[in-house]
């Protein structure tokens, strides 16, 4: 084993109070050239403040055209080990459980046949394996199966769905992210394995409008628990709230965003108008004992988040204000079916679902799936007057 | 770079075995490279897509994207993986000459 690199600038990111990816390279240094070489060459970056990694590879398994991404180093004379370093996704357990001895296992395949190096989780939920040669690929990928895994999805395909952890571990969840998660998991395989579309499509699911997993911000479809109902209200409980000296106007009241809550100081009495509620959750997190979520649990759907890559960022935005979410979720398969065959027929290269719905208008959105126009949809209410009927809508 | 010998010839491919300059392939390389995309023999099938694909680069210098290059030889995704194990990018591009398709993680 040649010595470990010297690293300065590296080093300096294992000071302070917080872990450090550094400490755990080092880690894996002491057995392994692969991570000796990572340090080396993260440091030459540092240096050089470009990095030495080429863009993209294409390498897979047999029967897959995701989970798997190639990466050289543009410098493999300096760094031997980097030649391929390619990054294999593994599918997650839905909301993240594991049992020790699997996770073991995991860990002995990826030792043996790769780097030894694991990032649990990527920003897409799913396990990230970093660094293996290409005559790995294969035999990663066959050990994994063999031990009951899954590769998980990267590039232009469907990729690995994820929920927040739901009503395995929250009271909030209203509804049950972890079986929905696995039901679209197992539905689209061929989706998720085999990328056929204009660009990625990212499912998240989330069990309440807290959005443990920001599906808001992350997903192209953000499945979020909601009810429909009226928030539940102990009044003795609020009473207890505010006789324990808790700000309900400043902390509750003002910062309803719909201003439907209001306070009655006089009888220590609390009022929601259910009717302008958007069921945003603050009031809910703020008093937990004294309110309650409604007793009929759905979920919002809302369509179009991602990163900046040909427009600028994207917040999703609801099109479903509410949807039944009962097993076999025949209604969300439907909708996200009809929207890929309209984005895949429409959409141009690298062009995400919400781009396109800006490209080509909501309205051809809506006529592609069939879903109502409904006032939820409206970012800005008030400040667009104009409807713009199709052609075939007017009596000429 | 490294390179690959057919028939006596060198030619250079990239780290992940696609040909460097198209206008060096021919059917021998195509079942030289077919070869390393797990297809043994390249049949009728095998041809039609690999030429269409050759084709579309030429007059595009771009690969299709899968739901045209599925529609226009008027098969689906699966029967694609049938005839190229290792999918419509890594296999039946490498094996039609094309350079490696540029895609994202």
């Amino acid at each position: 084993m040649p010595e470990l690199r010297k690293t300065p600038m590296l080093d300096q990111l294992l000071d302070g109070p917080f872990p450090s990816f550094v400490k755990e390279i080092k880690k894996g240094a002491e057995k392994n050239e692969a991570c000796n070489d990572l340090l080396g060459q993260l440091e030459l970056s540092y240096e050089e403040k470009i990095t030495h990694w080429k863009h993209g590879g294409i390498v897979g398994v047999t029967g897959y055209g995701g989970g798997v991404i190639g990466r050289y180093s543009d410098v493999p004379e300096q760094f031997p080990g980097l030649t391929e370093f390619h990054t294999m996704r593994v599918n997650q357990p839905a909301g993240w459980f594991y049992k020790t001895d699997r996770l073991r296992k995991l860990l002995d395949i990826w030792e043996k046949r790769g780097s030894g190096l694991t990032n649990f989780h990527g920003a897409t939920g799913d396990i990230i394996l970093l660094g293996t040669h290409t005559d790995e690929l294969q035999n990663v990928a066959d050990d994994l199966a063999h031990e009951g895994w899954d590769l998980g999805g990267s590039g232009s395909d469907l990729r690995t769905p994820s929920a927040c952890v739901g009503p395995g571990r929250c009271e909030w969840a209203c509804i049950d992210t972890l079986d929905i998660v696995d039901t679209l998991t197992r539905r689209y395989q061929n989706e998720l394995h085999r990328p056929m579309w204009p660009y990625k499509f990212k499912i998240k699911i989330s069990g309440c409008a807290n959005d443990g997993v920001a599906a808001k911000a992350r997903a192209d479809c953000s499945i979020i628990g909601t009810w429909k109902d009226n928030i539940q209200v102990n009044r003795t409980e609020v009473v207890n709230y505010v006789n324990g000296g808790f700000d309900i106007i400043g902390q509750v009241v003002d910062k309803c965003p719909t201003k439907c809550i209001s306070y009655n100081p006089v009888t220590k009495s609390l009022s929601i108008d259910d009717n302008n509620c958007v069921r945003c959750h603050n009031c809910i997190n703020k008093m937990p004992k004294a309110l309650r979520q409604g007793k009929i649990n759905g979920a919002t759907i809302l369509i179009g988040g991602h990163a900046p890559i040909l427009q600028s960022a994207f917040m999703s935005w609801v099109v479903v204000p509410f949807m039944e979410m009962k097993p076999p979720y025949t209604e969300i398969s439907d909708l996200l079916e009809k929207i890929w065959e309209w984005w895949d027929e429409n959409g141009k290269m690298r062009e995400r679902t919400g781009e396109l719905i800006y490209r080509l208008g909501m309205r051809s959105f809506l006529k592609a799936t069939g879903l109502p126009a409904v006032p939820q949809m409206v970012l800005h209410p008030r400040t667009n007057p104009f409807f713009f009927w199709d052609k075939e809508e007017v009596n000429q | 770079m490294p390179f690959i010998d057919v028939n006596g010839e060198q030619l250079e491919v990239d780290e992940d075995g696609f040909l460097q300059d198209p206008e060096k392939w021919n059917e021998d390389v195509a079942k030289y490279l077919a070869k390393t995309e797990q297809v043994e023999e390249l049949t009728e099938e095998h041809w039609k897509m690999v030429n269409y694909l050759h084709d579309y680069f030429k007059k595009y210098q771009i690969a299709p994207m899968v739901r045209k290059l599925c529609k226009d030889n008027g098969m689906d995704l699966k029967k694609v993986y049938e005839l190229f194990p290792t999918g419509p990018a890594k296999g039946a591009c490498k094996i039609a000459g094309l350079p490696k398709p540029t895609g994202c993680v």
